[in-house]
């Protein structure tokens, strides 16, 4: 039942700060924290419940049930491992920074703004839940259009061709995907005699290779639209870089992490074979990915603009990872998922609390800030480091891993993504150096960090260093999903 | 009683209906092109009839009632949409009349 | 004593934290008192653990500790884990000794600086890093060090940065050490990939077992993890970021980029010994790139005119010696030159921060001139170092160290004559940039005038440095002098001794032939720079001087080569792919769709007529096409 109410808590909330909001915008953010840190509070306690039961047996450490259109044999069907746990204690955790940094920055419809956050923040938590196809796209659609919306209504000058191109995009792939569960489901229907959007089911489905191969294809498109992998990335840029901060932090920190986790889930559980023939080509993606993300990072001249590709760079680990079928690599790949949240989220609150200051996103107009700013400066130096892949930080961690349990797979692919630190470093200090650094301009004095967006740079520069040097309960959590995974691929 | 032909009806419901078609594409007033419209109507209604009356089945006396109904619900709304525009742009000239035009 | 080891990074650490979270509100005695005390403390456990080992070594020949896990996945554990054995203790003891006396110095050098708990917190963490990195008992441990001295490097060199210079000599000094990184992280996957362990004891035990002699693999393992150290102990074609590095202030020169963190290189690769041994090829790279180095850096030290360039240069040279130790094999030779080097060079960086700041932040050496009599206690400290350096015989800590290597480098069994003729070449041009160097910053009329002389804090360090850079050799002699091996013996617990060529010619007349090298250098030095001074000016005038001049002052042209062949290329693919070319292929699709719709939209004109012809046409068309079919 739990499952089910961190569900309706954000729904219900975010349906009364839409109500309530009439006469105060501060309630409506009150109402959407105080939602967000409850979920984020039940999260922890199930994360204490279960954390001595991670290495045992069972697939699930919880389900919940409900029949919704038994006909067609849909479900409402919601279930929580090691994987689903860690990406929702990273949803809440995000979801809270998240109401935080837009405390101040929303003023205009506020309680629209916050039903939408906490809808989309509902759609992800379904995502990462549902294990019932239809439910599964279901909410792959919820958190679709609220997000639309923050980016059409709160956006920054070029908001609307943003939210549009982001819509396209990830619908297009949402398609692809409802065409492949479609087709997944009537074949199923054809061998079992019933229909069944069922994970369960469908897992035991028995497709010929081609069928699984084009099948795959569909959702492996869908996920890679959204994680992104090169050349599907166009939409990203655009939408972290209008979107307001909350949505740039929820789309880099939240939405690029569905992609991961379907390509986990479904994509290399559901078809190993399939997935394995084609995984040297997704690693070359994931390759690619990060060189030319890294390429395009440097060359930007928007603060908001670079840090969205350097997600671009940092997602083709994931693909690297996903696709090398090493434990240890997928140990990383989940790593990244959630150091990467962490990290590129901190830098994205850093671009508009400077934003919020400077009134621009251009790096030409900052520069000389640690002056004026010595606490911003420390820690965006440590997000950077993390960016960048210093150990002693989280994100060190998941490229290690990745790069390590690539190398068994493929030595050149790995070699040559191992330069992507070299041109992570090129991009990173790049940043630094334009914002932070060199001569203080007179227009830009300003005042330091003040204590909320303190709390919230705080916990993320907390959890970074915490995940870099306490990094095994995470690995506990996990290990029993991925020793799960290789039986599939065994 | 005398038997008319079939055929005959029929020609002149065509007469009819090319002559209410030629009506809607050479009038410029809205108020002719409605009438025209009616026009049109009545040659379909008339070879519903005459098909009627060939096969001895009631379906087309039926559906002529059908277009009675409709002509009369067109024309009310076609009129009260006419009076509308002339209200709101003083003219009839359907040239004139082009806010549809996509930009 | 094991339960002591954890502390030595551990008070860095807390130094650091606390100067960086609550800094800015803490006097600057308060300051001062922290960064300094925590480096004091350690340096005084090193002592206690290095007069342990000395006194009573441990039976196993290491202590050890694990302060925490780090991870495990499956069968590869790693352990936040500390190891200190004879190698790591003689680091230890110098990164804190040295550390110490450089944060003493700091305390009043930096004390007029805005940013002072910055500057303490940022040495506090390399110190910090960089016992990690000599203590650490895997691979992984030892990479985040490796990493954290990179990265307290970067923040110190741009510590002031107001200045973009600086930034551009942080960015270039992270940037290249970097590339060396990637390589050894590489390095690190191809060692897990055959050994399944990065615990370094397990490498260093089944490195002999599962490869064979000269394989294929253990050489690309071996020319990996030096790729690594080459980054960091800016060894050609890596080093071109060191004297740029100079930006940074003296104090990090004495510690970081002279003294400590750029030697990592060379104890890695001592770390690594039985995986270097296992690869004659990467051995004798080693050694190639060694004097290539201390050449190339020689002779760029001898043009130029900047004080702390030239100590940049010679550094690199220095380090330069200590590779090609590692490379003939001479372990404990490389590390007995890394413990003087240490000192003297130290000491040389703090003594010409002690003539900047006196001087008005002046780096030029042609304009300062005449310091011996106004500022004596600087000139006899600088004239200990700079003895050192070149190397004089039997009164200098440098001699004692330089000395093995040059004879290694012949009469080791991978020495070769071509490599001691390097090194005695090398050894003759240090000599004379030396004295180049001293007489004129020393002698000659003051140019500058003397703004204010250094206090106690500076000057205490200089003198505790200066003493150790004469008598620190003392402590291993020559074998055909005074049978007196403190040093090496301590350190065969850990290091292969080398192994000589049979019939070799006296080790005494190899001694004899690099102290009169050392001599001509300084003579030669002395001819030009002070008896006949017109002698240098009227060579420049000859165009090919001058030419050659240039090569080696822009050193030997690797900036201009890399900006050239690697910077340009990606700045410009960078900048013609701003927007992202893949983004006009969907721009493509997009105006596609609208040149459609615009096509379309003409048949929508909002005359009635031409819709009625519309459905006319279209009504013909499908009775056409009904009566057709």
């Amino acid at each position: 039942m739990i499952l089910i109410w961190l569900i309706i808590l954000q729904l219900g909330a975010g349906i009364l700060s839409w109500l309530l909001s009439k006469r105060d915008n501060r309630l409506a953010a009150g109402i959407a924290l105080t939602a967000v840190i409850a979920c984020l509070l039940l999260t922890i306690q199930l994360f204490a419940r279960f954390r001595p039961s991670f290495a045992g047996g069972g697939q699930w450490l919880m389900e919940y049930r409900a029949d919704w259109i038994p006909a067609f044999g849909i479900s409402f069907h919601l279930a929580l491992d090691g994987l689903s746990l860690a990406m929702l204690l990273l949803t809440f955790f995000l979801g809270a920074l998240a109401v935080l940094c837009s405390w101040k920055e929303i003023r205009q419809r506020a309680g629209f703004f916050y039903f939408n956050l906490l809808w989309t923040l509902a759609g992800i938590t379904g995502v990462f839940l549902a294990i019932d196809l239809f439910l599964f796209y279901f909410f792959w659609e919820v958190m679709l259009i609220p997000m639309f919306f923050l980016i059409y209504i709160w956006g920054d000058t070029r908001r609307r061709y943003a939210a549009i191109k982001f819509f396209l995009f990830t619908q297009a792939g949402g398609l692809l995907m409802l065409l492949s569960i479609l087709a997944m489901v009537i074949i199923h229907a054809g061998q079992a005699g019933r229909y069944s959007f069922d994970y369960a089911d469908l897992l035991n489905t028995t497709l010929s290779p081609g069928t699984a191969k084009l099948i795959m294809g569909g959702y492996l498109l869908a996920f890679a639209i959204k994680l992104p992998v090169v050349p599907f990335h166009n939409w990203l840029p655009d939408a972290h870089g209008e979107a307001p901060t909350a949505g740039s932090l929820i789309l880099a920190g939240l939405l690029l992490k569905t992609g991961a986790y379907g390509i986990i889930r479904f994509v290399i559980t559901m078809f190993p074979e399939a997935a394995a023939s084609v995984s040297w080509w997704a690693m070359l993606a994931g390759v690619i990915g990060i060189i030319y993300g890294a390429f395009l990072a440097y060359g930007q001249t928007d603060l908001k603009r670079l840090i969205a590709y350097t997600s671009v760079s940092h997602m083709g680990f994931v693909m690297l990872g996903a696709f090398s079928f090493s434990e240890m690599a997928m140990q990383g790949v989940v790593m990244q998922l959630l150091t990467h949240g962490i990290s590129t989220g901190a830098l994205f609150a850093i671009a508009g609390m400077l934003k919020e200051r400077l009134h621009t996103r251009e790096l030409g107009r900052m520069g000389g800030m640690w002056t004026t700013m010595p606490r911003m400066g420390g820690i965006a130096m440590l997000f950077t480091m993390a960016s960048l892949g210093l150990p002693m930080l989280g994100n060190f961690i998941a490229e290690f891993f990745i790069l390590m349990g690539a190398f068994q797979a493929s030595v050149p692919l790995t070699v040559i993504a191992s330069t992507g630190l070299v041109f992570a470093a090129l991009y990173s200090l790049r940043m630094v150096q334009k914002v932070f650094l060199g001569p203080p301009s007179v227009e830009n004095i300003t005042f330091d960090l003040d204590a909320r967006e303190l709390v919230v740079l705080g916990a993320l520069s907390v959890s970074i260093v915490l995940l870099g040097l306490f990094p095994q309960p995470v690995f506990d959590m996990i290990t029993n999903v991925i020793r799960n995974l290789n039986h599939t691929y065994e | 009683m005398m038997s008319i032909q079939v055929s005959a009806v029929l020609i002149v419901a065509a007469i009819l209906f090319v002559l209410g078609f030629i009506g809607v594409l050479t009038r410029k007033n809205i108020l002719f092109m409605l009438i025209s419209v009616e026009i049109m109507l009545n040659a379909a209604g008339l070879a519903f009839v005459a098909a009627s009356a060939k096969w001895q089945q009631a379906d087309g006396q039926v559906m002529f009632l059908f277009i009675l109904a409709m002509a009369a619900a067109e024309v009310s709304v076609g009129l009260a949409l006419v009076l509308q525009i002339y209200h709101q742009y003083k003219t009839l000239d359907i040239e004139k009349l082009n806010a549809l035009k996509d930009e | 004593m094991n339960n002591l080891l954890a502390y030595i990074p551990a008070f860095p650490l807390l130094g650091f934290l606390v100067l960086s979270i609550a800094g800015r509100k803490m006097s600057k005695n308060l300051v001062a008192l922290t960064g300094a005390g925590t480096i004091c403390i350690s340096a005084i456990i090193s002592l206690v653990i290095a007069a342990g080992f000395i006194s009573s070594p441990p039976t196993e020949g290491f202590i050890s500790t694990s302060v925490w896990h780090w991870f495990t996945l499956s069968d590869f554990i790693v352990n936040i884990g500390l190891r200190a054995d004879a190698l790591s203790v003689v680091f230890i003891f110098i990164i804190t000794f040295v550390g110490a006396l450089i944060h003493i110095y700091s305390a009043e050098f930096m004390r007029h600086d805005e940013d002072y708990a910055r500057f303490f917190a940022s040495m506090n963490l390399f110190v910090c890093s960089m016992l990690l990195l000599v203590l650490a008992d895997n691979l992984v441990l030892l990479y985040l060090g490796w990493e954290g001295v990179g990265l307290c490097s970067y923040l110190l060199i741009g510590f002031w940065f107001k200045e973009p210079t600086n930034n551009h000599a942080a960015n270039k000094a992270f940037l290249i050490t970097r590339i060396g990184d990637t390589a050894m992280l590489i390095g690190l996957f191809l060692i897990f990939h055959n050994l399944r362990t990065l615990n370094i004891q397990e490498i260093l035990l089944l490195a002999p077992q599962n490869f064979s002699t000269g394989s294929s693999e253990i050489t690309l393992i071996a020319l990996l993890l030096l790729a690594g150290g080459m980054g960091k102990s800016a060894q050609v074609p890596l080093q071109t970021w060191l004297p740029d590095a100079m930006a940074g202030p003296s104090p990090v020169s004495a510690l970081i980029h002279a003294a400590t963190m750029v030697t990592a290189g060379v104890y890695l690769v001592a770390r690594m010994n039985a995986v270097f041994a296992l690869s004659p090829l990467a051995m004798s790279i080693v050694a190639v790139v060694g004097a290539v180095t201390l050449l190339l850096a020689g002779c760029s030290a001898m043009v130029q005119s900047d004080i702390k360039r030239i100590l940049a240069y010679s550094t690199i040279s220095q380090i330069g010696y200590m590779f090609l130790a590692l490379g003939v094999g001479a372990w404990t030779a490389a590390i007995f030159h890394f413990f003087t080097h240490a000192f003297f060079k130290a000491l040389l960086f703090l003594a010409a921060g002690v003539i900047i700041e006196s001087l008005h932040h002046e780096h030029n050496i042609f304009r300062m001139g005449g310091l011996k009599k106004s500022m004596p206690v600087v000139f006899v400290t600088f004239l200990a170092g700079a003895a050192a350096l070149a190397a004089l015989p039997l009164v200098t800590a440098g001699f004692f160290s330089k000395d093995p290597i040059l004879w290694y480098a012949f009469s080791s069994e991978k020495g070769n004559a071509w490599l001691w003729m390097t090194a005695l070449l090398g050894a003759f041009l240090t000599a004379f940039y030396t004295t180049r160097l001293m007489i004129v910053v020393f002698w000659g009329e003051a140019k500058t005038a003397i703004g204010h002389h250094p206090g106690k804090a500076m000057i205490i360090p200089l003198i505790i440095l200066a003493i150790l850079s004469v008598t620190a050799g003392f402590v291993e002699w020559p074998h055909n002098m005074i049978h007196l091996t403190l040093f090496s013996d301590l350190l065969h617990q850990q290091l292969p001794e080398v192994a000589l060529k049979p019939d070799l010619p006296a080790e005494s007349l190899f001694q004899l032939i690099a102290a009169l090298t050392t001599f001509a250098g300084i003579a030669l030095g002395y001819m030009l720079y002070y008896r006949k001074t017109y002698l240098a000016t009227s060579w420049l005038q000859s165009p090919s001087v001058a030419g050659v001049h240039n090569l080696f002052k822009s050193g030997w042209g690797f900036d201009h080569f890399y900006r050239a062949v690697f910077v340009q290329p990606f700045l410009f693919i960078t900048r013609i792919n701003r927007t992202d070319f893949f983004d006009r292929i969907y721009d493509g699709i997009a105006s596609l769709n609208i040149q459609l719709n615009r096509f379309l939209s003409l048949s929508q004109n909002g005359s009635l007529r031409w819709y009625v012809v519309g459905v006319l046409a279209g009504a013909l068309f499908i009775i056409t096409l009904q009566l057709l079919l």
